[in-house]
């Protein structure tokens, strides 16, 4: 029943290897699998279904149709629209302008508020704040106590004039606790109440009445990570009735998949500024956007299932080309396209840094200079298919006519010409001297862009005792006496000389 | 309703009780040097069989023993509770067949489980001929209803082998230790002697929570001495007292824990154990937060296993959650939803019943 997303998606994945283009069913297809998946992890059903329509607006839209292996560009969308919602660095949280400031916490029961607020005064006190906890749960058996303790084991004073279970106004206590806070210089209140639902209308007022009783700077939604559907109701019935300014997922320390980030974020708006991981008083850090979509969807398998997909795809790509090459065949189209992939990866960005190790390579496409390609394309984009093909029909005036179309020099189409040629020459003298068919050797992609391995960047079992690069196609323009045109085997895009 | 046994009493014994009323209940302070019952840890885990037996000896449980060998049992009826209006419609509006399967996902059945019944009552509609609305909330109540119910749903109080013990685990902030205070008062409305095990040791003030709710409970509880103290000897020693002052039953509450974290499960295993000891476990109660989701599976199938649950508890059925996965804990897990939670009053609670809950989902509103 619990089946990954990566498990589903690689089914998806086999059937669009080596496919070019998604057609609308193979994106509605992946689609439906994520849909699952993100029901799965809990994400409520009207957040996925908004969700899906974006991503297959996206999926649909020219951004994938152009890419060489959309499958994947399909996953990084959807990562991008996560993160989207979830939030892209953390937020930190409001302090008032003139102490004190003043922080609510307000969730249902049993989410997690008390022992959350014993964790925020001890992160704050460790700021060099000095906050005070008041006990405004005056509803569940022994939350004053519980609190007490709390604050004792932190080395924070509690505010609590009342003993609770059931006796005591948890909105006088409030207001109180901020003429004392005032008057005794805490520069932190942060004040603990009773958990309650969504629906429970007099429970509301009175949260309500302790928000405007000590009008806090923030107003801190807790939320158990385990929350399923209900978070919808839940989410909108704090946000229309106390009000939310920042989120705090508890129990993050489970093995739940914290879909209700998701939909908590989403229907809230607010940031999600903490996420508490533990029972005891030190697990607690700030949430990691990133992180987060990663676990909702699984993303760190379907990374390297992209991995996988990218490989399958290299090794079927690099014998068609090679192929090619060998038959004089390679065209300027076939250039664009190689080109195009170069750029997907550079759109794979994101979804490298979550992998480990893969730091250098990021560093590598971020070096890549996306109008070049751009230039690139829209060149080769203003040709007709029959100077495509062969670009020696490439006369004065055909190329003026390109440049022209594209919007560039007669110079700049006369570069791309020449750099194409030279690529052409090199990648047949390579072919003859016997390309080894291994994967990731795609002689294009691999001309220094990501450094003679694939994404991940961990198969580089290419690499032979003796040979004088641990790149093939470098090493195999070595054996052939030819340079790259650039030194450095790292530098982006150097197989094409497109930077310099 | 269900019929229990329990210990037959003489009708002085049950008299003296409304006396007692007023007074704060009989609260076992398990203080080393007192004159109560003293704080011995209970036998630790290398010890053998007949180092048990001395440990349980030496405290006098020998002679309970054979009392509670053959004691007069009484049939008795529990007072019935009801689920009230805890359950919340499905449907604000028209029930749509077409939208059945989104509509359960909302109140988490689960994709698969709202896609299958989906399918089934689309099937059964066509079958039957079935179009109006009124005819279509009745075919899926039925069809909720047929599958929800099981013959194993009823608490196991009826053997005979007292006291009784119920152990109640769970994730944390489930709702243990309210569902123990209301299932405490329960049995003490229908005269049972309950006591109670205070075996969070962990949270602060989880032990002070717990005495509030022997108070209103009327019955006495057994602590640790020590925030920290092994919840095991705790458990023990409320398996002790229970023997010892002939009670009908023990509770026993456990601190919340995430079921991914494999040490505090494990010192469930030991908890078991300690109990088993001296007493048979009669039931292991898993207490489920109704607005937890599909994480609910897992926390079923990893207590499920160190625990050995014999029944479900879900809470905070009071609220917008409708609970739908306790039919995957059902079907897939095969363990018997007994209980709900619908608030945070003593008597906020009600034995499970599909017929009323699949009503509940279906209604009018
Ligand atoms: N609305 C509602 N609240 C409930 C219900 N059951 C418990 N609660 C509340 O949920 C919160 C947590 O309940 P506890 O009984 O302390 O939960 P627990 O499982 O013992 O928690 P820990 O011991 O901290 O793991 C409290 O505020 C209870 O009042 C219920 O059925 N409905
Ligand atoms: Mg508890």
């Amino acid at each position: 029943m619990f089946g990954n997303l990566s498990d589903r998606l690689s089914d998806t994945f086999k059937n669009l290897r080596g496919k070019g283009r998604l057609s609308a069913s193979d994106i509605d297809a992946t689609l439906r699998d994520i849909r699952r998946a993100l029901l799965e992890a809990d994400v409520a059903l009207e957040v996925v279904k908004s969700f899906i329509a974006a991503i297959r607006e996206r999926a649909l839209g020219d951004e994938v149709s152009k890419a060489l292996n959309p499958a994947q560009q399909v996953v990084q969308i959807v990562n991008d629209e996560l993160t989207k919602i979830l939030g892209r660095e953390n937020k930190r949280i409001q302090f008032a302008k003139s102490p004190p400031t003043v922080i609510m916490l307000a969730g249902l029961q049993g989410s997690g508020k008390t022992t959350l607020a014993g964790k925020l005064a001890k992160w704050l006190k460790e700021q060099n704040q000095t906050p005070i906890l008041v006990a405004a749960d005056l509803q569940r058996p022994n939350a004053v106590t519980q609190l007490q303790i709390l604050g004792e084991k932190v080395g924070v004073p509690v505010f609590a004039p009342e003993s609770g279970n059931g006796v005591g106004d948890p909105i006088t206590v409030a207001k109180d606790a901020i003429a004392h806070a005032k008057k005794a210089q805490f520069s932190v209140v942060i004040v603990d109440t009773a958990g309650r639902l969504g629906i429970d209308e007099e429970m509301m007022q009175q949260a309500i009445g302790i928000r405007d009783a000590v009008s806090p700077d923030e107003i801190l939604f807790v939320v158990d990570s385990m929350l399923g559907q209900d978070a919808v109701n839940v989410a909108k019935a704090f946000k229309d009735g106390v009000g939310v300014t920042g989120v705090v997922l508890t129990k993050l320390d489970g093995d739940s998949r914290g879909g209700a980030a998701l939909s908590v974020a989403n229907i809230t708006g607010a940031p999600i500024l903490f996420s508490s991981t533990g029972e005891d008083l030190d697990s607690f850090e700030p949430f990691y956007p990133e992180r987060m979509a990663s676990r909702i969807l699984d993303m760190g398998d379907v990374v390297s299932l992209i991995e996988q997909a990218q490989k399958t795809f290299d090794e079927e790509e690099s014998k068609k080309l090679a192929d090619k090459i060998a038959n004089d065949e390679f065209t300027l189209q076939d250039f664009l396209e190689q080109m195009q992939q170069l750029r997907k990866m550079g759109n794979m960005k994101s979804l490298l840094g979550m992998l480990p190790g893969a730091g250098k390579m990021k560093q590598q496409l971020e070096d890549f200079d996306e109008s070049e390609i751009a230039r690139t394309e829209a060149i080769i984009f203003s040709m007709t298919p029959l100077e495509r093909n062969g670009p020696k029909v490439l006369n004065g005036s055909r190329r003026m006519r390109i440049a022209k179309g594209s919007g560039t020099s007669v110079t700049e189409v006369n570069q791309l010409v020449n750099r194409f040629e030279q690529a052409a020459k090199v990648m047949k003298t390579m072919s003859k001297g016997g390309m080894p068919n291994i994967p990731g050797t795609n002689p294009v992609t691999m001309g220094g862009a990501v450094g003679g391995g694939y994404i991940g960047g961990k198969k580089s079992t290419t690499k032979k005792k003796g040979s004088k690069s641990g790149n093939p196609a470098k090493r195999a323009a070595e054996n052939q006496g030819l340079g790259f045109s650039q030194p450095q085997e790292s530098k982006p895009g150097s197989a094409f000389g497109l930077r310099n | 309703m269900f019929k229990f046994l329990k210990r037959l009493r003489g009708k002085d014994v049950d008299a003296s009780s409304p006396v007692e009323e007023n007074q704060p209940a009989a609260v076992i302070e398990v203080l080393p040097g007192s004159d109560l019952p003293s704080y011995a840890p209970a036998p630790s885990e290398t010890e053998t069989e007949s180092g048990t037996e001395a440990t349980v000896a030496q405290s006098g449980t020998r002679t309970d023993e054979k009392e509670i060998a053959k004691p007069d049992l009484v049939s008795v009826e529990l007072p019935k509770r009801s689920l009230g209006t805890g359950i919340r419609s499905l449907f604000s509006g028209a029930m749509d067949i077409d939208g059945l399967e989104d509509i359960l996902i909302l109140a988490d059945f689960g994709v698969e489980t709202a896609e299958e019944i989906a399918a089934e009552l689309r099937g059964e509609a066509n079958r039957q001929g079935v179009t109006t609305d009124p005819e279509l909330r009745l075919l899926l109540k039925d069809l909720l209803a047929k599958r929800l119910s099981r013959n194993d749903s009823a608490l196991n109080l009826d053997d005979g082998t007292l006291p009784y013990v119920i152990l109640v685990v769970g994730v944390n902030g489930a709702g243990k230790t309210t569902t123990i205070g209301k299932l405490a008062r329960w049995l003490k409305d229908g005269e049972w002697e309950v006591v109670l095990g205070a075996a969070d040791t962990y949270r602060a003030a989880a032990v002070d929570q717990l005495e509030t709710w022997a108070k209103r409970a009327d019955s006495p509880i057994v602590k640790p001495v020590k925030e920290g103290a092994d919840p095991a000897s705790v458990a023990y020693q409320t398996v002790e007292m229970a023997i010892r002052t002939q009670a009908d039953i023990a509770i026993i509450d456990t601190a919340g824990r995430l079921q991914n974290k494999k040490d505090l499960m494990d010192e469930l295993g030991k908890i078991r154990r300690a109990v088993e000891k001296q007493a048979k476990i009669s039931e292991v109660l898993l207490v489920i937060d109704a607005t937890n989701g599909q994480n609910a599976m897992s926390q079923a199938r990893a207590f499920a296993e160190v625990a050995e649950v014999t029944g479900i508890v879900m809470t905070k059925l009071d609220g917008t959650a409708k609970g739908g996965i306790l039919y995957s804990l059902q079907k897939e897990l095969n363990l018997p939803i007994k209980l709900v939670g619908v608030g945070e009053q003593i008597n906020d609670f009600a034995f499970f019943s599909p017929e009323e809950f699949a009503k509940g989902l279906v209604a009018k509103k």
